[in-house]
């Protein structure tokens, strides 16, 4: 037990140090498997992060090729790998960090079809994703399947985000479904500063690494909002509602849904 | 009850105390450790940090030139 090497102990010593992570808890992150939806902007911080604390598997979905744009905010990705597939490129990032950690790629978008047997594969799941019909899937899939989350959003100078674990309120009980898509900001409407991608991002990492250790309190039943604008982070209460259409007492949402992503998301696909 | 011993006179801070709290993790509730360190940071450290994270040191005894002996409970 805790058979950790040498280079182990000095690599993870500012972990081990802390009372509340100790060898113990480093175990717990080794041992632990989490899922990481997108390589993007969120993704990016995500998925360095856990690599560097040493969560043992991370599994990473993302079916795009890294663009120009990209590399504004997605810092796992560099110039070189412009035209290459995203979870290559953040593969090799994570690996040359870590290179006793396991990274499970998947070039592919999350799916109806596929959404659960992925998900039922990890013990934690980050969603990274930029647009409502993963985010809606992605909640979905955790609760049918009992797994914990992290929930995470930005957009121009705001973030928000907030914490799943199996029996707390979920993404439906704020929202019963996705926005209609012409109601979701088209392309010229959607910058980010980058750096907000981060901010939120290791907020994402930091929920991720306090669910395995069990330190401190998850951002559950509360939503984390912040525009860096002002520098404002705010803590609203998240009801969970027993009318909500997932995790209520009456359910209409039984199975996945695919929505229809607004023709700006599709554009940027292809 | 075991006693377990660990040298870490080879060691420099924090590595110190990193080792002492992977070898406190390994032995049992109740089991006593005792470390061998040497005077300075790691003699001034490594007690107190072991108290602060709630562990009892029973003894701090000098051994032989700068080499001391910490023993400590789980």
């Amino acid at each position: 037990m805790y058979d950790f090497t040498e280079d182990d102990l000095i690599r993870y010593s500012r972990h081990i140090l802390l009372q509340d992570v100790g060898v113990e808890g480093q175990e717990k992150i080794r041992e632990a498997r989490v899922l990481v939806v997108g390589a993007g902007g969120l993704g990016a911080p995500v998925a360095l992060y856990l690599a560097a604390a040493g969560i043992g598997t991370i599994g990473i979905i993302d079916g795009d090729v890294v663009d120009l744009s990209n590399l504004q905010r997605q810092v796992i990705h560099f110039t070189k790998d412009v035209g290459i597939a995203k979870v290559e490129s953040a593969k090799e990032k994570m690996i040359a960090i870590n290179p006793t950690i396991t990274v499970n790629t998947y070039k592919d978008l999350l799916m109806a079809d596929n959404a659960l047997d992925l998900v039922k594969e990890y013990d934690f799941i980050v969603d990274g994703t930029d647009n409502f019909p993963v985010k809606f899937l992605i909640n979905d899939a955790c609760v049918m399947a009992g797994k914990p989350f992290s929930h995470g959003g930005i957009l121009r100078f705001e973030g928000q985000t907030f914490t799943h674990v199996p029996g707390s309120s979920c993404y439906r009980c704020m929202f019963n479904a996705p926005p209609p898509p012409n109601l979701v900001p088209t392309c010229s409407q959607a910058g980010v500063l980058g750096a907000i991608a981060g901010m939120l991002g290791t907020i994402q990492a930091a929920e991720t690494l306090k669910y395995f250790t069990g330190v401190g309190e998850l951002l559950t039943n509360r939503l984390l909002t912040f525009n860096a604008k002002t520098m404002d982070f705010r803590k609203v209460n998240i009801r969970k509602r027993t009318n909500c259409p997932l995790c209520g007492e009456h359910p209409t949402v039984t199975e996945l849904i695919d929505y229809e992503q607004g023709t700006c998301e599709l554009k940027q696909k292809k | 009850m075991a006693t377990h011993t660990l040298d870490i006179t080879k060691e420099h801070c924090p590595m110190t105390f990193v080792k002492t709290k992977l070898k406190l993790a390994q032995i049992a509730e109740g089991d006593i450790l005792e470390v061998l360190l040497t005077d300075g940071e790691p003699l001034n450290n490594v007690p107190r940090s072991a108290t602060e994270q709630g562990f009892e040191v029973l003894s701090i005894e000098h051994v032989d030139g700068n080499v001391h002996k910490v023993t400590i409970k789980k």
